[in-house]
């Protein structure tokens, strides 16, 4: 496998929101059966905007980056925009993954998506 | 601190092998030549050679030098099953790539193969083993000491077994893993082939050797000029094979004392992991496994993460999760044994060698600890 790039051993070293939150507006949790990377994504939306967000991942170094990326992506955004974010948007904003890693990429944009369908279901 | 605990992977070059080399560097001479500077590579070898032989209980003709185990393992298997019509062929479903994927080729075009099963310490029952022998048996291959878990296989058994089966039946060893962390040898053994590696040794890669038991014919599987008795063409590697026979005479000579310091420090660090962290699992055996050789498996957490924060600490591991495997597969040896996905996942393997000092594994034990507890809290699970 090719090496990661500096901005995903960032975001795998120093994750940002890590940790879980109570009475979250929407969870979308997410595992891919291929390899079995599981993904917990909680959404905080007030006025439709998603005002926090946090994570927790089982999973390589692309995983936890990908969850970790996709996080700050999101906050600040109307559930809108958020739904316009795809694996390619966080694979960009990490300045690449290797090919095989790219399902990881996949699973935060199918976290991300889960827990807004959760946030609409509430 | 740097602790290199992947020695199963590969070795650093010891003093003693790169000196040997570094002495063959201008020995420049092709030595299949007649002339002085082929004569003085032909002896470098032959001294080599000499050297392999004695600690593997062999006769220098026996022994072909090759660019490795994976080489020496395709040319056995290959080579041998040219010299016959017979079709079935048996292994272990734990066996390395470099026989696991030369079997599947070989089911892929016509043979007829058994993968036999192991038991949840990563051992082959021989008695199994030999339950599939047939009348078309061409030939078998079983590792002596596991890769991944260090599990020891129970060779002379299986030898004993299918040679009372038929005298006919070819035996294969690939003791890539095996040698330099226990006792072998090949006249004992009762093999036929036996494969070995220098990099697993401290020293040099691309280069390995195939004992070949006198008498035994197999053929070459590529071809070229006549070197190596006509079973391996190509103008030799000089320097790697000198490295090679220096890495193997020292391997041997401090074999006891190598066994007897990873006996301590295996202890340590295992007794270091339950003591301190929660919900694993030795996967390795205690008693039948190669003793240099710790698999421990940490739930909830994945390998490759552990690999790269301990790479972060100074400390080289490696994992049998899927996500590093290249194939998406988790350790098909892990998962032989029985190890559910989410253990199979979590699987650290540390491979002590020659340089490891109790000071590195009172270190690594601290780092692991906080590196699983960090990624615990980062888990879902």
């Amino acid at each position: 496998m090719e090496q990661y790039s500096e901005k995903v051993m960032e975001h795998f070293r120093n994750p940002r929101n890590v940790g879980k939150i109570e009475n979250a507006d929407g969870v979308g949790y997410v595992s891919n059966p291929m390899c079995g990377d599981i993904m917990k994504l909680y959404i905080k939306v007030e006025n439709d905007v998603i005002t926090d967000a946090k994570f927790r991942t089982f999973g390589c170094g692309a995983a936890i980056a990908s969850s970790s990326m996709i996080t700050e992506m999101i906050k600040g955004k109307s559930i809108e925009e958020a739904l316009d974010i795809s694996n390619d948007a966080v694979i960009e904003a990490l300045d690449g993954l290797p090919p095989i890693k790219k399902h990881c990429s996949v699973l935060a944009e199918q976290a991300l998506r889960k827990a807004i369908e959760d946030y609409r279901k509430k | 601190m740097e602790v290199y605990l992947d020695n199963n992977a590969t070795t650093p070059l010891s003093e003693e092998v790169l000196n040997e080399m570094a002495e063959t560097m201008r020995v420049f001479g092709n030595a299949s030549s007649l002339h002085s500077p082929g004569v003085k590579a032909r002896k470098t070898i032959e001294t080599a050679r000499h050297r392999v032989a004695t600690v593997l209980g062999s006769e220098e003709d026996e022994i072909i030098f090759t660019s490795g185990g994976t080489e020496s393992d395709n040319l056995a298997i290959m080579g041998y099953l040219r010299t016959t019509d017979k079709k079935h062929i048996v292994t272990s479903c734990i066996e390395h790539p470099a026989v696991l994927n030369v079997f599947r080729y070989l089911g892929n075009t016509g043979y007829d193969i058994d993968l036999i099963g192991v038991d949840e310490k990563g051992r082959v029952d021989p008695e199994e083993f030999c339950s599939v022998l047939r009348d078309d048996t061409a030939m078998i291959s079983i590792m002596m000491a596991n890769n991944e878990v260090g599990a020891i296989q129970p060779v002379n058994e299986i030898v004993k077994g299918v040679k009372d089966y038929s005298e006919d039946i070819a035996v294969h060893t690939d003791a890539v893993q095996a040698f330099g962390k226990m006792r072998m040898n090949c006249r004992e053994t009762g093999v036929d082939m036996l494969s070995v590696s220098a990099h697993k040794i401290n020293g040099p890669k691309g280069v390995g050797a195939l004992y070949v038991r006198r008498g035994f014919k197999i053929e070459p599987v590529y071809f070229g000029g006549h070197h190596e008795r006509g079973l391996r063409p190509g103008t030799e590697n000089v320097q790697g094979i000198a490295g090679f026979g220096k890495a193997s005479e020292v391997a041997v000579g401090i074999m006891a004392e190598n066994i007897s310091r990873w006996d301590k420090l295996k202890k340590k660090l295992s007794d270091g992991i339950s003591g301190s962290i929660s919900d694993i699992r030795i996967n390795s055996h205690q008693e039948y496994a190669i003793s240099n050789t710790l698999n421990v498996s940490f739930r909830n957490v994945e390998g490759e993460a552990v690999l790269l924060m301990l790479d972060d600490a100074g400390i080289n591991v490696s994992t049998g999760s899927a996500c590093t495997s290249g194939t998406g597969e988790p350790s098909h040896v892990l998962k032989a044994m029985g190890l559910d996905e989410l253990d199979a996942k979590g699987s650290i393997r540390f491979s002590l060698g020659r340089y490891n000092t109790e000071d590195e594994i009172d270190y690594v034990i601290e780092k692991l600890d906080k590196v699983i507890s960090r990624l615990r809290e980062v888990s879902p699970l």
